[in-house]
C-alpha cells in the first residue's frame, strides 16, 4: 500500500464514521418522524460512501456492487417512508 | 492486496478527492445535526449526494483505471444514480413535512394549489 493512501483511506473512513455517529443522534432525538427519515436518508448515503472506501483500501471493485446495492434500497425505503407519512398509505 | 503502487500524483489526487468527499459528508451530516428546524436541516444533506458523492468517485475512477490499466468508469454509475434519485425522496419528505405542519396548524406558507375553501370568493 502507498504511504499517502495508506493514511487517507483510514481517515476519510473514520469521518464517515463521525460523520454516520452526527446522523445516528438526528435519528434518536429527532423531533418529529420526517427528521428521523432524513436522518435515515443521510446514512444510507454515509454508509455506501463508507463501503466504497473499504473498497478502496482493499483494492478490489467488489464493495461496488453492495454499494449499488445500498444505493438502490436506500432510495426506495426512504421513499416508501416519505410517501408513507405524506398519505398513511403506500401503496393506495 | 497486490503489491502495485500508484505513481505519486495519481497518489496525492485519489487521497485529496477520497478526503474532500469524506469531509463534505461529515459537513453535510453536522449541518444535519445542527441546523435548529426542519425546512432547514432538509437542505444539509444534499451536499453529501452532490459533491461528496461525486468527489469520491472520480477518486475511485482514477484508482481503479491506473490499477487495471484501462479507464473505469463503473463508479459513475452510483454517482449518477444519486444524483437522479436523491431529489425525490426529499420533495416526498418536504411535502410530507409541510402537509403535516398544516395539520397541525403551524404557521407555514399556504398551498398553491387552486382548490378555494366553500365560502371564499376567488379573485
Amino acid at each position: 500500500m502507498n504511504p499517502i493512501l495508506s493514511w487517507a483511506l483510514p481517515l476519510a473512513l473514520c469521518m464517515l464514521a463521525l460523520a454516520m455517529l452526527c446522523t445516528m443522534i438526528r435519528l434518536i432525538k429527532g423531533p418529529s418522524a420526517q427528521d428521523r427519515v432524513l436522518a435515515l436518508d443521510c446514512m444510507y448515503m454515509n454508509g455506501m460512501l463508507a463501503m466504497l472506501m473499504l473498497g478502496l483500501i482493499d483494492g478490489s471493485s467488489h464493495y461496488f456492487e453492495a454499494a449499488l446495492l445500498i444505493a438502490l434500497l436506500g432510495f426506495v425505503g426512504t421513499t416508501a417512508m416519505a410517501k408513507f407519512l405524506l398519505r398513511g398509505e403506500v401503496i393506495e | 492486496m497486490t503489491g502495485f503502487v500508484l505513481p505519486m500524483w495519481a497518489e496525492i489526487s485519489v487521497a485529496a478527492l477520497v478526503l474532500a468527499g469524506a469531509g463534505l459528508a461529515l459537513l453535510g451530516s453536522f449541518g444535519l445535526l445542527r441546523l435548529p428546524t426542519f425546512f432547514e436541516r432538509v437542505h444539509a444533506p444534499a451536499i453529501i449526494a452532490t459533491l461528496g458523492c461525486w468527489c469520491v468517485m472520480w477518486g475511485m475512477v482514477l484508482f481503479f483505471s491506473l490499477r487495471q490499466g484501462e479507464l473505469a468508469v463503473f463508479p459513475l454509475l452510483i454517482a449518477v444514480f444519486i444524483a437522479i434519485t436523491v431529489p425525490i425522496p426529499t420533495i416526498f419528505l418536504m411535502r410530507a413535512s409541510l402537509f403535516r405542519a398544516r395539520q397541525m396548524g403551524q404557521d407555514v406558507p399556504p398551498s398553491v394549489s387552486r382548490v378555494v375553501p366553500p365560502g371564499v370568493k376567488d379573485s
